[in-house]
Parts: C-alpha cells; sequence; structure tokens
C-alpha cells in the first residue's frame, strides 16, 4: 500500500484570489481524501444588520461580494419588500433582472478566464476577460459602478436606463453574443480543454443533490434546479428555463456555464424588448416587522437571505447562506480519485466565491 | 412555466428533531441551510429543506447550553453549517461527521455571535 501523506492546498494559491485552504491526503500523486477549511476573512456582515438601519443595509449586502454584488441587494431588498408587503413597479423588475443577468454574464466570463488559466490555456483567459470588460463597461455606463452598482434599493431601483441607451445595448448584443459563442465553441470543442475535463471531479446526480450542490454544479450533474423558474423580477414574465448537461464531471459545469452565457444574453435581449413604461420605485414607509426566507439564482447558485425584522428600523437578525458554502461539501466528494495537477481545476469548478462565503 | 414557491415554518422539539429530518430526507427534499438567530437568551435555529421550491423550515429553540444532535448522518453536507454553529455562536453539536473542533472558522474573537459569549467549548466530541 503507498504510504499516505497530506499536501496543504491554499489558502495561498496560485490559482485562488482568495483564501480557502484543503488538506489534500494523498496516496503517490492520488487524491485519497479531501477536508476543507475556511474563515480567514470571516467578517461578520450578518451581525452589521443590528447597526444599520434597513434601509441602508441594501449597501452592506451588496459589499458581501465583488462579482454578484447587485444579486446580493436585490435578494436582499425582495426579502424586506415581502415582509412589508410593497409592491415594486414593473418597470424596476425588468432593470433588476438587465443588471442580474449583466451580474452572471461578467461573473461566469471572469470564470472562464480564471478556468482556462487554472488549465494553462493563457490565451483564453485574455479573450474571457476581454469580453468581460465590456460587460463591465455596459454596468458602467448604466449604474455608475463597475463591480458595486448601487442602483437596488427597498421599494425599486435608483436609477433608470434611457431609452436610447436600451436601444444601443439591444444593437450591441448580437456582435457580442457571436463573440461569446465563438469563445463557447473552443470550451465546448477544443480537444485539448475536453481531454483536461472530462471524466474529471464527477458528481452523479443524486450524490449532487444529496450533498446540497447549487447552482452550475448541481445543473451540471443534470439536476434541473434554478430559482429564476420561481418567476422572482421579471423572469416570470419573461420566461425561463434551466441550463443542464449530465456528466457530472468538470467538462458538463464548464459547459453549463458557457451556455448561461447565451441564456443572459437572450434574457436581457427580451428584457429590453418588453421593457414596461413607468415609475421605478415605490415610497417606502413603516418598518418591517415579520421574517422571510428571500431567496435569488446568483451566478454561482441559489443565495438564501433569511430575513426577521421586529418592527424597529433595525432588523433583528439576517442569515445569508451563500451558494459556495452549499457547494464545498459536493467538492469534497469530487477531489478524491483526482491527481494533484487536477486538484486547481476541481477546485475551480464549483466557481468558489470566498467574499461570499467569508460574509 | 413559472413555480410558485411555498415556505412553511414547522417548531420541532428537540427530541423528535432528528426523527423530522429523517422523514422529510425520504420525502425527497434537499438540505439548503442551518441558521441560528438570537432570541434574547437563547437561539432560534432553522434547519431549512427544499424539494421541488417547496421550502420547508424545522424551527428548533435550544438554550445556550443545549447539546444539539449532528443531522449530519442524514444529511452528509450538513456538516459545514453545524461547524458554522458551534464557531459562531458555540452551539454545542454533537456527532458531527467532520468536526473541526472549533478550527471551521477562525475568528479573532471565540463565538463572536454567541449570547452568553461564554470561553467553555462544550462542542469537543471525544
Amino acid at each position: 500500500m503507498p504510504e499516505r501523506i497530506i499536501v496543504p492546498f491554499g489558502p495561498q494559491h496560485p490559482v485562488l484570489p482568495e483564501p480557502i485552504h484543503v488538506d489534500l491526503v494523498l496516496e503517490d500523486e492520488k487524491v485519497v481524501e479531501a477536508i476543507p477549511s475556511i474563515g480567514y476573512i470571516h467578517r461578520g456582515l450578518e451581525q452589521l444588520v443590528q447597526k444599520r438601519e434597513y434601509t441602508e443595509y441594501v449597501y452592506v449586502a451588496e459589499r458581501i461580494c465583488g462579482i454578484c454584488s447587485f444579486i446580493h441587494a436585490l435578494c436582499y431588498s425582495q426579502g424586506v419588500e415581502h415582509i412589508m408587503g410593497i409592491e415594486v413597479p414593473d418597470r424596476a423588475r425588468y432593470l433588476r433582472t438587465i443588471w442580474s443577468e449583466c451580474s452572471r454574464l461578467h461573473s461566469h466570463l471572469l470564470w472562464l478566464g480564471l478556468f482556462a488559466d487554472s488549465m494553462g490555456f493563457e490565451n483564453l483567459f485574455m479573450r474571457s476577460w476581454q469580453l468581460r470588460e465590456s460587460v463591465l463597461d455596459v454596468l458602467e455606463d448604466t449604474t455608475g459602478g463597475r463591480v458595486i452598482q448601487g442602483t437596488c434599493k427597498v421599494g425599486g431601483v435608483r436609477r433608470d436606463i434611457g431609452q436610447e441607451k436600451l436601444d444601443e445595448m439591444h444593437r450591441e448584443l448580437d456582435p457580442f453574443e457571436q463573440k461569446c459563442r465563438d469563445l463557447g465553441d473552443v470550451f465546448l470543442n477544443d480537444e485539448t480543454v475536453k481531454y483536461r475535463l472530462q471524466g474529471l471531479g464527477v458528481i452523479t446526480k443524486d450524490e449532487a443533490y444529496a450533498l446540497g450542490a447549487t447552482g452550475p454544479t448541481a445543473r451540471g450533474s443534470g439536476v434541473a434546479m434554478d430559482h429564476r423558474e420561481t418567476g422572482y423580477a421579471a423572469y416570470g414574465d419573461l420566461g425561463f428555463k434551466p441550463v443542464v448537461e449530465t456528466a457530472g464531471d468538470c467538462y458538463a459545469r464548464c459547459a453549463v456555464r458557457v451556455k448561461e452565457v447565451y441564456a443572459s444574453i437572450d434574457i436581457i435581449r427580451r428584457a429590453i424588448e418588453e421593457m414596461p413604461e413607468g415609475p421605478i420605485d415605490v415610497k417606502v414607509k413603516g418598518t418591517p416587522d415579520g421574517e422571510y426566507f428571500s431567496r435569488a439564482e446568483q451566478p454561482r447558485g441559489e443565495v438564501v437571505h433569511y430575513l426577521r425584522g421586529d418592527g424597529s428600523k433595525h432588523l433583528a437578525r439576517a442569515r445569508i447562506r451563500t451558494p459556495t458554502l452549499a457547494n464545498i461539501p459536493p467538492l469534497v466528494k469530487m477531489l478524491p480519485g483526482a491527481q494533484l495537477a487536477d486538484v486547481p481545476v476541481v477546485v475551480l469548478s464549483i466557481d468558489p466565491c470566498i467574499s461570499c462565503t467569508e460574509r | 412555466m413559472t413555480v410558485k414557491e411555498e415556505q412553511t415554518i414547522i417548531d420541532v422539539a428537540l427530541e423528535n428533531l432528528l426523527r423530522e429530518v429523517e422523514g422529510l430526507h425520504d420525502d425527497g427534499y434537499r438540505l439548503v441551510q442551518i441558521g441560528c438567530t438570537d432570541i434574547g437568551g437563547a437561539y432560534e435555529i432553522n434547519y431549512s429543506f427544499d424539494k421541488g421550491y417547496q421550502f420547508k423550515n424545522l424551527r428548533l429553540t435550544a438554550g445556550p447550553e443545549t447539546e444539539v444532535p449532528s443531522i449530519s448522518g442524514i444529511y452528509w453536507g450538513a456538516f459545514v453549517y453545524e461547524n458554522e454553529m458551534h464557531d459562531l455562536f458555540g452551539i454545542p453539536v454533537t456527532g458531527i461527521n467532520i468536526d473541526f473542533k472549533g478550527t471551521f472558522i477562525k475568528t479573532a474573537e471565540k463565538y463572536p455571535f454567541s449570547v452568553t459569549r461564554r470561553g467553555g467549548d462544550r462542542c469537543r466530541n471525544v
């Protein structure tokens, strides 16, 4: 029997922009067990809800993550709106959908670049991030912020997008989609990419469901689960079908994200075409008294904001379950059997966001 | 097609927790999260489950010294939430399948969200 050794992976590693640690138990070069560890940068943002007014906490919620910041703000705002019985205007719902999908687009393009980098495919990394820049430009043009948008608020949104800008965005979608499809074609069809990813880090449909996997990690294993199906924001009007792959390996998780890029472009296109006229917010009166589990679909999967108000201007509790936390148990099951050299690729295949996890 | 989401909250006694969780597991529910709320000297622990966007919560009320049994024998992935419960709130959870014994989340202050901020650690399984 080969001798077992433990190799620490992280918390600082070239493929990890944020700290997560995994103790890898190896037999020769093969992983037989993986033990994760987090908590290097825990910020206690949940506790801050008791010191900020419920309308101000949107800014804190948005700063949980620098990638899916808008969707955190949306999920929090939706939760408070549900507790207070606030009906958001239709135009605000559509604007929220557009910015959510822009967040998903730039998150997936960011991840595709990092994933290519983890495989040593530097040219693909640069092409992915080049496309991501154009999405960030749109976010900056329409909200004023590339990373933190600050446009979502309880009762609607703070900024509108004028018709001229909407028309411009619509015109640019076709050439942008073509560039994304050219990029996606390499991820989906290049022989070296397929050779590197297929059969690696496999997790079956039953395992993914039982372990509580969420987002592309679950959908890559055939679990057709995407919270946009519940129709929050404008997804109910626009219609939505989850992107699902069945192989359960790193290639399948990559394919889900590539195809979700195309789906996001389609949703933005239809949201612009069907954008209703009208106000973008409603006046919010009173304070929240009640509780609600608000859920939304982030690029990495389902996020849960449990909010409880006691009738004061501060919420009594905000509990935030981010998708990466839910995807850690599946990661622990994916790693055994992989070679040490493949560990960075497998870890990245769940798109870990430690900023979210260390909220 | 839009699926309507429903949320239910069911209060559960400590002695019935594992049986109720087992029942949801057998019904095909997945574990979404476990979260704690300080309710003034005690904790309200929400065990959240989902099946086809039907969201069920088992709500357990426990004192700060109450030992809570782990559900990781039923839902393997529960260890992340149960270690979090221990490391942030100081709740003694017994029988976790992967027990980090207080080292899962590294905080400058021990049990930063605890209702009592006590220094002792009763979660260490031996």
